[in-house]
């Protein structure tokens, strides 16, 4: 548990109050560059950005309602390399937890990389916030809403569009993270909630950065099981309807039929980190008289092939570390619930592993460990 | 049409199964030549693909060897090996596809008979449970 202590927002803007804090850390020294989500000059979206420069720091907002990247991939590529010089990361919680999960692969490191969490009401698909924001919504208008809406835990979106389905069905929406920023239960036009973690109380108390005061609205703790109650639902019912529909492995493909094998869902996941993924290499590049040997057997095969042996051996590989959020399924042009496979199939298999993804950094994933006593699958069932 | 014989692919570990195997040939075990083995140095280098590869290309049956625990000749891949099939067991399982193809059996250098027996076990019981569906999936 860290230390506690309220941001304080004048005149209704949350945004700023954030970003003056944000940059207060550039100005104090505390990190020599910030990695944030810049809202782009058209308004319509974000982008993460790396700022050296505190004055540069305008459009810089910690509640971005898109999450065009996973932030931990670019983490990584920041962090795994020769980074000497202390640097921070505002970062949703599901980001913080891949953060994790890849620190456990050694492919981030966080000797110079701080976390900055914020509470995560949801976020929208690229293109439909883009569409929000030119019906009208501009100007945080939209972000207004949804910070309300937190306070109560009943951040909703407009009419028409609805937060990403993994959002709606993540169950965890505040983080654990050297810096958090707390919104769900905060009245957000006067305060926002600060927790400093052990790493920075000191160094920030003595730069005069920040002072420690309160325990924040006492609704709060409140305010978020409500959250994690009615996303728990949804990914229950998510689960159930699709464990419904995917009964075998016919089920499973007849689904799946769309699936173009394009590997956007690997691409777009930030526990796939292999630099030399099996399914890019020559081992899937059959000759000519293979094709035809399966087509002999089976009849006919439908091209291009191995659409099968692609989700679940990605899943063999990973499952055990994916932290449900969603990006497969908006990386997907054919609009498959990858994302709604993977979290419901990985469930099982992390609670047969007591594994929590993205819950601590010192636990060591399931795959790279084991126990003597485990698992009497050798003489059959499992 | 000629009755129903299962093929089974095996990856063996060098150390223990595959040497076990050896043994039952020399004492000249009997066992049925539904399975083909595959020699691999540790029962902790078979990944899921390989085992998944085999099914959906046409065998009817996935035998992984390995040494007894603690008897690992690399400590631990026995070890590891079990927790990558239960994995891919439970994933399986989950998509409707049973698990039974699949059988992990520890089985030493010493013991001939026991993978005779495990071979002509394995062989029995896929002959009951009929071809593997996944090999005709027109899709997979």
């Amino acid at each position: 548990m860290g230390k506690q202590t309220v941001l304080k927002v004048s005149e209704g803007k949350t945004e700023e109050a954030i970003r003056d804090f944000l940059k207060s850390l550039l100005k104090g020294g505390v990190i020599e560059a910030l990695l944030v989500p810049k809202r782009l000059p058209s308004g319509d979206g974000f982008a993460q950005t790396l700022i050296h420069d505190p004055e540069k720091m305008d459009g810089a907002c910690a509640l971005s309602l898109t999450m065009p990247v996973q932030s931990a991939r670019v983490a990584s590529h920041l962090s795994v390399k020769n980074l000497n010089k202390r640097i921070a990361a505002v970062l949703k919680p599901c980001e913080i937890r891949a953060v994790v999960e890849l620190t456990k692969f050694l492919q981030v490191k966080l000797d110079h990389l701080l976390l900055i969490g914020v509470d995560c009401p949801g976020t929208f698909e690229v293109a439909d916030y883009s569409k929000m924001i030119q019906e009208g919504k501009e100007g945080g208008k939209l972000e207004g809403e949804i910070l309300k809406g937190m306070e109560r835990g009943e951040a909703v979106s407009p009419e028409g569009y609805g937060f990403r389905p993994a959002c709606q069905m993540c169950e965890y929406p505040t983080p654990t993270a050297d810096i958090h920023i707390k919104l769900f239960g905060y009245k957000t036009e006067e305060e926002v909630g600060l927790e400093i973690g052990e790493k920075l109380e000191k160094e920030m108390e003595e730069k005069g950065l920040v002072s420690y005061a309160g325990d924040g609205p006492s609704s709060r703790r409140e305010v978020v099981g409500k959250v994690v109650a009615a996303r728990e639902k949804k990914r229950d019912e998510a689960y159930q309807e699709f464990r419904g529909v995917v009964k075998d492995l016919q089920s499973f493909l007849d689904r799946f039929s769309t699936c173009i094998r394009c590997h956007n869902c690997m691409v777009a996941c930030p526990i796939c980190y292999c630099k030399e993924c099996v399914f890019r290499t020559a081992i899937f590049e059959h000759e000519g008289d293979q094709f035809l040997r399966w087509a002999d057997r089976k009849g006919g095969i439908r091209m291009p092939t191995d659409t099968l042996i692609f989700h679940l051996i990605r899943m063999a590989h990973m499952v055990t570390s994916c932290i449900g959020c969603g990006l497969c399924d908006s990386a997907c042009p054919s609009r498959l619930p990858v994302a709604t496979l993977f979290r419901s199939v990985g469930d099982k298999i992390q609670k047969m592993f007591g594994y929590v993804p993205g819950r601590d950094v010192n636990e060591v994933p399931p795959v790279a460990t084991f126990k003597e006593d485990e698992l009497k699958i050798e003489s059959g069932a499992l | 049409m000629s009755e129903f014989e299962p093929r089974i692919v095996a990856f063996l570990c060098h150390w223990c199964t595959y040497t076990g195997a050896d043994l039952a040939g020399t004492t000249r075990q009997q066992y049925p030549p539904n399975i083909r083995v595959i020699h691999l140095m540790c029962s902790g280098a078979v990944d899921s693909i390989y085992v998944l590869k085999a099914l959906i290309d046409g065998a009817d049956g996935v035998l992984i060897g390995g040494c007894h625990p603690g008897d690992c000749h690399y400590q631990t891949g026995n070890y590891k090996a079990r927790r990558r099939v239960a994995i891919l067991k439970g994933i399986l399982t989950q998509m409707g596809f049973t698990e039974d193809r699949i059988l992990l059996k520890w089985i030493s250098a010493s013991e001939g008979k026991l993978f005779a027996d495990t071979v002509t076990k394995m062989t029995d019981d896929l002959r009951k449970m009929g071809p593997n569906p996944m090999k005709q999936l027109w899709n997979a």
